[in-house]
């Protein structure tokens, strides 16, 4: 049985089609390609041949002569009139850039930008440009990077070390001591990331009689207006970013500031909008938008009765050579690094260098996914170690569902979960018992047959906190969202939010929250995308979090909007509030129903009748509710024990799978997967986010790398080299829920955008150990291609 | 570069426009003839965003130049729309179902199931999975689309 929760709501966790999907479905979304301007001009991008080289001249000349070329950009001038890029840690001398300045740091880096009648013309441009580099040798291995005398990818700082940091939480030492065993292993995260079908795009245009930069982009980022403001040196009130554009997926990735500060340059210099939407080659290769990149070494320390004591973690990531925002996802796995087990202490170590490969942005999860995949790496080894199975272990350290809110070491405390519960409903689901026999009548039929378990947290809501544990100059605690709710006189609702959509739904979460509240039919609400001057506070989709803080914000406002209903009703019918009834948003005598103020009357008076407005009260019928993110605005204590992040989601994954012998082929078989994301708002877009993030998990655990050679070339740039899965990788994935809800939030809710994500890979890692298992093979480097698996089985080291 | 004037019929209307031979037919539906609803995804032949039908065969308008469309028949998603210019049965399963999220790849997916759903008016799950093997989604996972195109099949049975 599936449980949504919200069993005594009459819109929330009820089937309701979504109401972005008219359009979509008609080919008529807004999206940046579709934004036509007139007098709009293109962008094209040169990029570097080389992984590492100075920059010794420049010739635009013949570019520049070109008909219909309008302008030539280059990193010296870019450097000159703009300031460099928003970098998280306290690295003042890594220097990010738009273009290329005197040096380039990977094959692909930009060095040049072209602005042209057309997109094909300033390719040809582009083709005209001549570029003397010098090259220099590159550092591609995060490992090699560490070591005495390694080339520096950014000389001023000194090192290709960007940060190093050990945290201890708990007691450790005298929890390795008092074990009875221990493992250790080096688990390998491959450099993947979202690669949405849509590449990043912007159209930036510059209306100097309103001294006003007006932006449309595909962006999906917490502080875009700021960063932009700060890199163009201009007030952050003359930057205008239209959040009305359909954003053609993101999953974390779409953070196109770099674009952004060229096209808007460009277009205050020539005076015209300027368009630049990457090919996708310019996005694969140049966009720094890669993801995680880690090694993790492990030791685990447990009793001969499997209970798990203690962790030491050593975290090793490559934030390739322009690391913006990608190194806190190494923090934000602090949330939740004992994953949902009742573990004693944490030693972990966090290391980000940098390197001669694409720049690093955050992906979903934002680091959870390759430490998830570490953690029950670990349990699993402990299962084997111990010959125990690997349920059995889950369920001997899992923390139990009386033991909410549950503080683990690092500070976090767990809101709610039931997680034996979860697992319980997986295996239903699954007929266990059946799945076990499938496997072993394929093994006796020689086959390679594994089952994998794989649990995971999904931390959702976000509060930023990582930032300040990592670099103490960032004194930020605030990680609010806000909306704003109008009535109009005929009784119409609009709401209204501050930031864009990727594809999460927001408009049918927000406008079916609005409606539980106030008792209206969710169909007839409208939401719409504030720009960044006229919207509220906002931190953009990230984190998990838009059904916890958007629908918190909408659910407050909705409030303030009935309680004005209730002091025009109470005013007008001569009765308290407190004796007043409001049922489907008209508003009655308790005790005399016949006395009542139908919804289109309250309104109405709300707008057009003053003289039946209580004393004081303001006409129109609007509410506006900033939230901030519950659990957060507390900084670390002097143990850097800190909350990160209010609501955890629980998956619990079960794949069956096959290798294929001869070629290491790995096929999914069935797929199974129960979830916890606290109450459901909408039961299809959870489900679509829940599988859509297995798909992404599969392609993590099987298929996805950004390859680079050892001089630095990238091997990647394509869907033939970069592989994306299609339906044929993808089986068809059986669901159920479970439902814990959070006491944190409006109705229950929890985030599940990112959890299918953060389980998959884990879960398919898992499956594909148990079907090696036979042949006493094992391997924790993902993403577990078909070669690397076909050398284990031929007896070499794929290493 | 000359440009070289292109006749064709895109969603059952003649319509004729200038472009340069270099043109993909992707970028003149978009750019020339206004026809924004397909997307461009990877322009290299692999995501299957761009699909169009072709006098009736699915094929990627990024892989082809417009010139060599002349004269053809040319579908994209807004010639699935129903005579009124509201979405169509198979639009409408999709709605159904969910069989989406951010919309950019569904155009394309879209075409391709109405190509299959025209020569196969009940597809096996088998059949789904090949007619849309060259639609890459990266938000769904594909499992609502499979939902979609069977509830489509299954409707338009029900009404015949």
């Amino acid at each position: 049985m599936s449980d949504h929760g919200g069993s005594n709501y009459h819109h929330v966790s009820r089937k309701r089609r979504v109401k972005e999907d008219k359009r979509f479905v008609m080919g008529a979304g807004n999206f940046v390609q579709d934004v036509n301007l007139a007098n709009i001009k293109h962008m094209a991008v040169l990029a570097s041949p080389y992984a590492r080289a100075n920059i010794l001249s420049i010739d635009a000349e013949a570019a520049l002569a070109l008909d219909g070329v309008h302008g030539v950009l280059t990193g010296s001038e870019l450097a000159a009139n703009t300031s460099p890029l928003y970098g998280g840690l306290n690295t003042p001398e890594v220097k990010w850039r738009p273009l290329a300045f005197e040096m380039t740091r990977y094959a692909g880096e930009w060095v040049g930008a072209v602005v042209a009648d057309s997109r094909a013309l300033a390719e040809d441009a582009l083709e005209l440009i001549e570029v003397e580099y010098e090259p220099l040798p590159a550092i591609v291995d995060p490992e090699d990077a560490m070591q005495p005398g390694a080339p520096l990818v950014h000389p001023g700082h000194g090192s290709n070390i960007l940060y190093r940091n050990t945290f201890t939480w708990g007691p450790v030492a005298e929890d390795f001591a008092a074990a009875d065993r221990t493992v250790s292993f080096r688990a390998r995260w491959s450099r993947s990331s979202t690669v949405p079908i849509e590449t990043f795009g912007v159209v930036a245009q510059w209306h100097e009689g309103t001294e006003t930069m007006e932006v449309w982009a595909s962006i999906q980022m917490p502080n875009y207006a700021e960063q932009l403001a700060n890199a163009l040196r201009v007030p952050l009130n003359s930057i205008k970013v239209n959040h009305d554009i359909d954003v053609g997926g993101s999953y974390g990735v779409k953070r196109g500031i770099k674009h952004t500060v060229l096209a808007g340059y460009l277009s205050r210099k020539l005076g015209f909008p300027v368009r630049f939407i990457e090919d996708r080659l310019d996005n694969m290769a140049g966009s720094d938008a890669h993801g995680p990149d880690r090694i993790f070494d492990t030791e685990v320390a447990f009793t001969a009765e499997g209970i798990i004591r203690s962790l030491k973690i050593r975290a090793l990531d490559d934030a390739g050579a322009y690391p913006g925002r990608g190194p806190f996802q190494l923090g934000k796995p602090i949330a939740a690094i004992v994953g949902p087990y009742r573990i004693n202490s944490v030693e972990y170590e966090a290391i980000s260098v940098t390197s001669n490969k694409a720049g690093q942005v955050p992906v979903r999860g934002f680091g959870q996914a390759p430490t998830n995949f570490m953690i029950e790496t670990a349990v699993d080894k402990v299962a084997r170690a111990l010959g125990m199975d690997r349920l059995e272990i889950r369920r001997r350290n899992f923390i139990g569902a009386d033991e909410f809110p549950y503080e683990i070491p690092s500070g976090t405390k767990y809101d709610s979960g039931d997680y034996a519960t979860v697992l319980d409903k997986v295996l239903e689901l699954a007929a266990y018992d059946d799945l076990v026999a499938r496997r072993d009548r394929l093994r006796q039929e020689g086959r390679l047959a594994g089952i994998g378990v794989g649990t995971c947290l999904e931390p959702g809501g976000g509060n930023n906190m990582f930032e300040y544990l990592m670099n103490p100059a960032a004194e930020i605690t605030t990680f609010m969202e806000g909306c704003m709710v109008r009535v109009d006189s005929q009784g119409q609702i609009t709401g209204t939010m501050g930031t864009t959509t990727s594809g999460q739904g927001h408009e049918t979460m927000m406008a079916t929250i609005l409606g539980e509240e106030l008792e209206r039919d969710p169909d007839g609400i409208r939401v719409i995308h504030a720009d960044s001057l006229a919207g509220l506070p906002t931190r953009s989709p990230v984190a998990s979090r838009m059904a916890i803080m958007l629908g918190g914000a909408a659910a407050g406002a909705a409030a303030k909007i009935k309680a004005q209903l209730l002091q025009i009703a109470s005013h007008n019918l001569g009765a308290p509030e407190p004796e007043l009834e409001y049922a489907g948003g008209d508003i009655s005598v308790r005790s005399e129903p016949e006395r009542k103020l139908t919804w289109r009357e309250l309104c109405f008076i709300a707008h057009s009748q003053y003289h039946k407005l209580p004393d004081g009260f303001e006409p129109g019928l609007q509410a506006i509710h900033t939230w901030q993110v519950p659990r957060g605005g507390q900084l670390p204590d002097a143990e850097d024990r800190v909350q990160l992040y209010p609501c955890f989601s629980f998956q619990a994954h079960l794949p069956l799978v096959e290798i294929d012998p001869d070629t290491g082929r790995v096929t999914i078989l069935e797929y199974y997967i129960a979830h916890d994301c606290g109450t459901t708002i909408n039961p299809d877009i959870v489900r679509g986010m829940i599988i859509g993030g297995v798909a992404h998990g599969v392609g993590a655990a099987l298929y996805e790398k950004f390859a680079y050679a050892s001089d630095g070339q990238f091997l990647s740039a394509t869907f033939v080299d970069y592989l994306i899965p299609s339906v044929h990788e993808i089986p068809y994935v059986s669901d159920t829920e479970h439902c814990t809800p959070s006491p944190l939030t409006s109705h229950g809710q929890k985030g599940s955008g990112e959890g299918g994500y953060l389980g998959a890979p884990a879960a398919i890692a898992s499956a594909v150990n148990d079907a090696l298992a036979p042949r006493g093979l094992v391997i924790h480097t993902i993403p577990m291609r078909m070669a690397i698996i076909e050398e284990l089985l031929n007896g070499n080291d794929p290493s | 570069m000359n440009k070289v004037e292109i006749n064709l019929t895109l969603n059952g209307e003649t319509r004729s426009a200038s472009a340069e031979p270099r043109t993909t037919l992707l970028d003149f539906l978009r750019d020339d003839l206004g026809g924004t609803g397909t997307h461009m995804g990877c322009e290299h032949g692999v995501c299957g965003a761009c699909t169009i039908l072709l006098d009736g065969v699915p094929v990627r308008a990024c892989l082809i130049f417009a010139v060599q469309c002349e004269g053809l028949k040319i579908t994209t998603v807004e010639g699935l729309l129903d005579a009124d210019g509201r979405p169509g049965d198979l639009q409408e399963a999709f709605r159904e179902a969910h069989g989406l999220q951010c919309g950019y790849c569904t155009p394309g997916m879209l075409v391709s199931a109405h190509a299959l759903l025209a020569r196969d008016p009940d597809p096996s799950d088998e059949a789904i999975r090949e007619a849309i093997g060259g639609n890459l989604c990266r938000c769904t996972g594909y499992a609502q689309i499979i939902d979609a195109i069977r509830l489509a099949a299954a409707n338009r049975s029900s009404m015949s």
